[in-house]
Formats: structure tokens, C-alpha cells, sequence
């Protein structure tokens, strides 16, 4: 019988730890796929956060760094500057790319480094066990919004596609979901495009998937995918934000 | 040799070039601000980058990221700046890259001021971040030395894959003085099989990381990062004497510290009290064996001179071990020991001593 | 020899590098010299000043607590240092801009109207030079050729027209000190 698909030569060969119904792992390899159709995967470095995604670096199948939490930008960064021809990525979660590294993550765009960064947004802290982040939505109940955020309080999500796409120095900046699979295989497309836009030197390339978290959300893996798209994507909108000006 | 009149701050840029670094990421503060002016220009010149970051925590981020590349690279700033680096370092060390920090450190604590200062002594030689790590730590008292020092930072940042801190004060970053640089050293980092260039020519792929999320694992991971710094004691103690051999009472200061020091032996020994001077050159590995063989010799009192309340002091003392009384002198907040201070504290102890 | 100078004024007196062609004249003698600058805050527009050793002899501290010369080009320099200049020591001060005598007297004392000559020859940027003229000529601690020489050295290419102005003010600084006759006595 023929083999009509197999695993991408970008994943190392070991079984993810994410929750059931997260959809990390699916995020996990569209990049994979990416860098392995590309061609880059012997050149690529790839920088993971502190969060969820924190033993990335046990499953791309590439050289892998593991920052701080916040600051895998600022890593990129050291690496692209010393080996401008590698292809380097970060994988960041909402709460290290849009709090504690919200600096590293504007400053890294602002310079125009030639490096991509996949943001996953799932509107919550998972590691630490669901607490507010800075895309939890109004309302959404955490373990430290027991209430709902209240914007009062706490308050706004943090837009961050809309808010990197105002910077001169990011050349691609779109936001898509993993909730489908038709918004799969436009993600797939988007990550393509944002190592495209890296190999051609065109400047910062940042895209955001928005991802589920049944576990703190408290839903089932279905209604976690219903809940991206009849609550986060109101709130999010999916769509390019920024595309190179050749493109427009 | 032709001798030339450099900064302090320059000095350390220059070292840094001629040890081979390339790679050179900084955030400004007082004052040790030439430093990164100097690189800014020269860099350049070699075929490296300099690059300014948007903060001191995402400049040793960026040095961790190059160090991991293979790239010899250096960051600089001042107490208030390093301080905000200890993060990073922290990482740095348990991921085991090679990397060189220096502190021109200024008055604290707090936002203190901009005079110079040795108060970042314990942050230096203790491990200033979390976690059980050390990091050799080099104390330059001249411009010659900072050159000179520089290139061994590099050299015993590989040898280790450690980072390495060298330290100064505000006066020795400003300062000029005539340098002989000669022709460069001949500069060979070791292979760097570890580095994280891209799996291209190799059969695995190198992961560099201090998560371990195995206690077991982390603990084999301390024990081989405390091997390290045993051999760092065994081999790289450095130390200068200065009519040290019958000296009765004996000076133990570093960096700018130890040039007043000096001044004050060689008026004390005019005066007939035979005074000398320890001066570590490197603050960890602390040099304990001079300390140790003058306390059980001609010595019979020690004064340690700081420009802080007495850091260094808890080391002199634990290698003086008691054997004899050893005494402290020290300004702070960005106050400078003068001569006829120090002088003044050694005739007490003389006196004290008759 | 051992010469503690300190060279204090406002910022702009060209202060900093007054002191450095010193140090680099010292240095071209093969004598050991240091150079520190106060540095921070104050170097905008208020006080500057720097210390310059030259010594035969290694020099252990580059600090200048007690100067064997105070060069003041401002009043407030001279109001803020006079006190620290080691007994038997040197005081030239710019008589341009600093109408009292200095009270000291235990120690050597000479006024200088370096403004005025700058002005003279034609660029006020080269008064501090002129002390230092003066003070080559009364210290003998370099000689005023290495001085002159040095200027090539001290100042960037893109400066280098400024050479004849500045040797001419050490010249005329060194020529004052000779004809006031101050060498080694008060002489207010």
C-alpha cells in the first residue's frame, strides 16, 4: 500500500506531552513541515520559551536553544547576527512573547531582525495552571480572574498582530487559527510565507496562531475548537496584517 | 614597543578585539559608556557587529544566543545594568557557553551614582544570580592589564565554557594610561562542536538548554558544573605581591584599590613599618594560598582596603583563618580611599602591634 | 620627579584635552604619566577638571588628592582646590577670569592672562594650552618641544589645522612664565 503522508523529517521521533485536545501539536508541525518542504532544516536554529511549549526543543528535529522566558527574541537575535545565512525561528506562547517579553518581541521587530516568530495565543497561562494572560478576553474566567477579567481591573487583551504590524520593521505580520481544517492548511501557508519572507532578507515576520487550551478553558477538545472561533476570533481577527510591499 | 595613551573603557574594547571577539551587545549606562562607543566604531573595522539592545536583559539574552552560534562575544555595563543581567548569566552558566561580562561598577546600592565603587564584589564572585554557579572573575588594576586580562577572559571562557565577568571601577574605565599592545596574540578558540549553527555536516542536533526538569538529572548536571570550578580553583588562582615577603602587616586590596594600597607600602616602608600588599588579581578562584602561607609567616596583621563595607574582607578572612587579626578599611558609596586614610589605619595597627 | 597636576575649569576651557597632551608629551619622554578625568553630570557646563601624573618613577595611585600643581583656569576652581595644592607647590591660575590672589602662601604662585593671549592669537579654544606652556616653563617637568610635538598626536587629523594656534599659545604661555622670572619662589 503506498504511503500516502508519514512524519515530516522536521519532528524529532517522540510522542508530544500536550494536553488532549491542545492543539500545539498540530502548530508543532506546520513549522516542521515548513522548514523540512523549504529545505532549511540543516540550517535552521530554532529558540523555544518558557511555558507549554517548553520542551520544544525535544521535538524539532533541528538545533534548538531554550531562552529565558520572555526573551527569545533577543536569543534569535544573538544567532542571526552571528550566522546571518541560518534560518532562525522562535515558538513563543502569550504569556512569554506578550508580557514578560513584550519588549524583546517589539524591540526584535523594530530592528527589522530577520527572523520568524510563531506566536501561539490561546488566551491563557498553561504551564503555571490558567491564569490570566495578557490575550485573555473580557470575561473569560481564569484562575486568577475567577470572575471573569474585568477590564476595571485587569484590563484589556493585548492585540498583538494589529500592535507589531504599526512597526516599520516587521515585513509579514498575519494572524490565523488552527480551529479547522481549512484554517489549518491557511496556517500552513502563513508559516511558509513567514520563513519565505526571513530567507529573503525582507525583515521581521511574526504569525500568530490562535490555539486551544481545553484543559484550563474547562472544555471538551470540540468545544475548546468551537470556542476559537465563536469567541477568540471576534476578538481576533483572522488576516494578514502586514504583507512585504512587493505583495500588496 | 610603541606606546600609546588609552581609556580604560577603550582599553577593555581593544582587548576584546585582539582576543578574536566579533560580537559585542550592550545597553548604555554610566560610566562605562566609551566602552561601547569605542566598539561601535571598531567593530566594524574587524568585519564584527556591534549592536545596542533595547534593554541589559535583552543584551545578555542577545550574548546568550551568540555564544550558543560558537561567536566569542562580550557585553559590558555598571552595577545597576548587571544587575539585571544576572538572569541571564544564570542561564548562561548551567547552558555551559563561553562568554565574557565586565562590570565598571559604580556607586549603589540602588541607583546609587556614577563614582566608582567595588560594591558589586559578593554579586561578582558569589554567583549574583540563582543557582549554585561561579564565574572566574578577573580584576584589572591597570590599562595595560585590561588588555592583557581581557584576552585571558576569553581564553579561560572557553577553556571552562563559563562565563567570565572582569571588573573595574569608574576611575579605571576613565582613566589613561600609556599601553604597549605589540602585535596581537595569536588567537585559537578551541572547536565548538556544541555550538548551535545548524545540524549541516553533522549526524545529531545540539540542543542548548538548562531545563532539567529531573532532579536527578540536575543534580548530575551541579555535579559536574562544581567538578568545573573545582579544577577553575585548582588552576586559575592569580595574585600579585608587592614587598609582600617580610612584611608585618599586610594590605589585601584590588583593582584601583590596590594602586593606593601600593602608594601607602612604599611611604610606610620610608617610614620604617614594613608594610606590603596582596592584590587579587583574580576574585574568584579567591587566592587564598598567599593569604594563608603570610598569615603563618612574617605576618602579623592584615588590613583589607575595599571601596565597599567589607566584601572581600569575608574571604581574606577565610584564608587567614584566624591566625591572625585582620583589619578593614573601606568607603562607600562612590567615595574614594585615599592615600593618607589608609595610612592612617596602618599606624594604628603598627601601634597596635608593639 | 613626580608632578600631581591638576587642571580644573569650566566645561569647554578645553580642560581634558590640556591635560591629555601633557600626559602624551610625558609618555613621548618615556616618563610614566596617567590621566583622570572627574567625569558625570558635572562635565556640562559647570566645573571640569582632570588629574595629570608624570613621574620618573611607576605611579601607583593615579588619584590627585594633593596636587604639586593646581592649573585653575576659573574662579570656582580655584575657591574649590586651592586648599588641596601640597605646601611648596605651584598655583597658576587664568587671570583673565579670576581677579583675586590666590591666599595660599606656602606655595608658588603665578597669574596668567591666558584668555587674553588666546584671544591674541586669534582662537579663545587655546587658553588652557597657554597654562600649560607656562607651567612646562616654571615645572620643567617635560620639555616644551615634546609638547609641541605631541599636538599631532592629541588632536585629530580633522583638527590639525589648529596646530599653529595651539603651539603658539604654549610658546607665549612658556614665554610669560620665563619673563615673570617664577621659579622656584613666591612671587605674588
Amino acid at each position: 500500500m503506498a504511503v500516502s503522508t508519514k512524519r515530516t523529517q522536521g519532528l524529532a521521533d517522540k510522542h508530544f506531552h500536550y494536553c488532549p485536545g491542545c492543539t500545539h501539536g498540530i502548530i508543532h508541525r506546520l513549522v516542521a513541515e515548513a522548514i523540512e518542504e523549504l529545505g532549511v532544516l540543516e540550517k535552521t536554529v530554532g529558540v523555544c520559551p518558557v511555558g507549554c511549549a517548553v520542551f520544544a526543543y525535544d521535538y524539532f528535529n533541528c538545533d534548538m536553544i531554550e531562552a529565558a522566558h520572555g526573551r527569545a527574541p533577543a536569543v534569535a537575535t544573538g544567532v542571526k547576527r552571528v550566522l546571518p545565512e541560518s534560518v532562525v525561528f522562535t515558538y513563543q506562547g502569550d504569556g512569554d512573547l506578550a508580557a514578560i517579553g513584550t519588549a524583546e518581541t517589539v524591540h526584535a521587530a523594530a530592528r527589522g531582525e530577520r527572523i520568524t516568530t510563531i506566536f501561539v495565543n490561546n488566551a491563557v497561562y498553561g504551564m503555571t495552571g490558567g491564569q490570566m494572560a495578557p490575550t485573555t478576553l473580557l470575561g473569560q474566567k481564569t484562575t486568577t480572574t475567577p470572575f471573569g477579567r474585568q477590564s476595571s481591573v485587569a484590563g484589556y487583551p493585548l492585540k498583538v498582530s494589529e500592535m507589531v504590524a504599526t512597526i516599520d520593521g516587521a515585513a509579514y505580520v498575519t494572524r490565523v487559527a488552527v480551529n479547522s481544517p481549512k484554517n489549518i492548511l491557511r496556517a500552513k501557508k502563513a508559516i511558509l510565507k513567514a520563513f519565505n519572507v526571513q530567507l529573503k532578507g525582507l525583515g521581521f515576520s511574526l504569525v500568530e496562531v490562535l490555539s486551544t487550551c481545553p484543559t484550563n478553558w474547562g472544555l471538551s477538545p470540540p468545544e475548546a475548537l468551537r470556542w476559537v472561533k465563536e469567541k477568540m476570533i471576534p476578538v481576533y481577527p483572522l488576516g494578514d496584517f502586514k504583507v512585504p510591499e512587493d505583495e500588496v | 614597543m610603541e606606546r600609546v595613551l588609552m581609556k580604560g573603557n577603550e582599553a577593555f574594547g581593544e582587548g576584546a578585539v585582539r582576543a578574536g571577539c566579533r560580537h559585542f551587545f550592550g545597553y548604555p549606562i554610566t560610566p562605562q559608556s566609551e566602552l561601547p562607543h569605542y566598539l561601535a566604531r571598531r567593530l566594524p573595522e574587524v568585519g564584527g557587529l556591534y549592536l545596542q539592545a533595547e534593554s541589559e536583559v535583552a543584551a545578555i539574552n542577545m550574548v546568550y544566543g551568540a555564544a550558543a552560534a560558537g561567536a566569542r562575544v562580550m557585553t559590558s555595563s555598571s552595577s545597576p545594568g548587571i544587575s539585571l543581567m544576572q538572569e541571564g548569566i544564570s542561564y548562561i552558566a548551567c547552558a555551559e557557553l563561553p562568554c565574557v561580562v565586565v562590570n565598571i561598577m559604580r556607586g549603589g546600592p540602588g541607583l546609587g551614582n556614577i563614582a566608582p565603587s567595588q560594591a558589586d564584589y559578593f554579586q561578582a564572585v558569589k554567583g549574583g544570580g540563582h543557582g549554585d554557579y561561579r564565574l572566574p572573575v578577573l580584576a584589572p588594576a591597570s590599562i595595560q592589564e585590561i588588555i592583557d586580562l581581557i584576552v585571558l577572559a576569553f581564553d579561560l571562557a572557553d577553556k571552562y565554557r563559563n562565563p567570565v565577568m572582569v571588573v573595574g571601577d569608574g576611575i579605571l574605565g576613565q582613566m589613561m594610561e600609556p599601553v604597549e599592545l605589540g602585535p596581537a596574540p595569536e588567537v585559537t578558540p578551541p572547536p565548538k562542536p556544541w555550538a548551535t549553527t545548524g545540524t549541516l555536516g553533522r549526524k545529531s542536533r545540539n540542543v542548548v538548554n538548562s531545563l532539567y526538569i529531573e532532579p536527578e538529572e540536575l543534580e548530575k548536571v551541579n555535579l559536574r558544573l562544581q567538578a568545573k570550578y573545582k579544577q577553575v580553583e585548582q588552576e586559575e588562582k592569580r595574585w600579585e605581591e608587592y614587598r609582600a615577603d617580610d612584611a608585618q602587616v599586610i594590605i589585601v586590596a584590588f583593582g584601583m584599590v590596590a594602586r593606593i594600597a601600593k602608594a601607602v607600602v612604599d611611604s610606610m616602608r620610608m617610614a620604617g613599618i614594613p608594610v606590603g600588599l596582596i592584590r587579587p588579581v583574580t576574585l574568584y578562584p579567591f587566592p587564598d594560598k598567599p593569604l594563608a602561607a603570610s598569615a603563618s609567616g612574617a605576618a602579623k596583621a592584615f588590613l583589607v582596603v575595599e571601596m565597599n563595607a567589607g566584601q572581600m574582607l569575608e574571604d581574606v578572612k577565610l584564608a587567614v583563618c584566624g591566625r591572625k587579626p585582620v583589619h578593614f578599611y573601606g568607603r562607600t558609596g562612590g567615595m574614594v580611599t585615599s592615600v593618607a586614610e589608609v595610612e592612617g589605619k596602618v599606624r594604628d595597627i603598627w601601634e597596635g602591634l608593639k | 620627579m613626580l608632578e600631581a597636576v591638576l587642571l580644573a575649569g569650566f566645561g569647554g576651557q578645553g580642560i581634558l584635552s590640556t591635560g591629555m597632551l601633557l600626559s602624551y608629551a610625558g609618555m613621548e619622554e618615556g616618563l610614566h604619566v596617567s590621566w583622570i578625568p572627574s567625569y558625570g553630570p558635572e562635565m556640562r557646563g559647570g566645573t571640569a577638571n582632570c588629574a595629570v601624573t608624570v613621574s620618573d618613577a611607576p605611579i601607583s595611585s593615579p588619584l590627585v588628592t594633593e596636587p604639586t600643581t593646581l592649573i585653575a583656569m576659573n574662579l570656582p576652581s580655584l575657591e574649590k582646590y586651592e586648599t588641596s595644592v601640597r605646601p611648596g607647590g605651584l598655583i597658576l591660575y587664568n587671570a583673565s577670569l579670576i581677579y583675586r590672589l590666590p591666599e595660599r602662601q606656602d606655595a608658588r604662585v603665578l597669574g596668567v592672562k591666558a584668555n587674553e593671549v588666546a584671544e591674541s592669537i586669534g582662537n579663545i579654544r587655546v587658553a588652557a594650552n597657554v597654562m600649560l606652556g607656562a607651567f612646562i616653563e616654571v615645572s620643567q617637568a617635560i620639555s616644551l618641544k615634546s609638547a609641541l610635538e605631541a599636538l599631532t598626536k592629541v588632536l585629530p587629523p580633522h583638527r590639525h589645522k589648529l596646530i599653529p594656534a595651539n603651539q603658539k599659545a604654549l610658546q607665549e604661555g612658556a614665554r610669560i612664565a620665563r619673563e615673570a622670572g617664577l621659579v622656584n619662589s613666591v612671587n605674588h
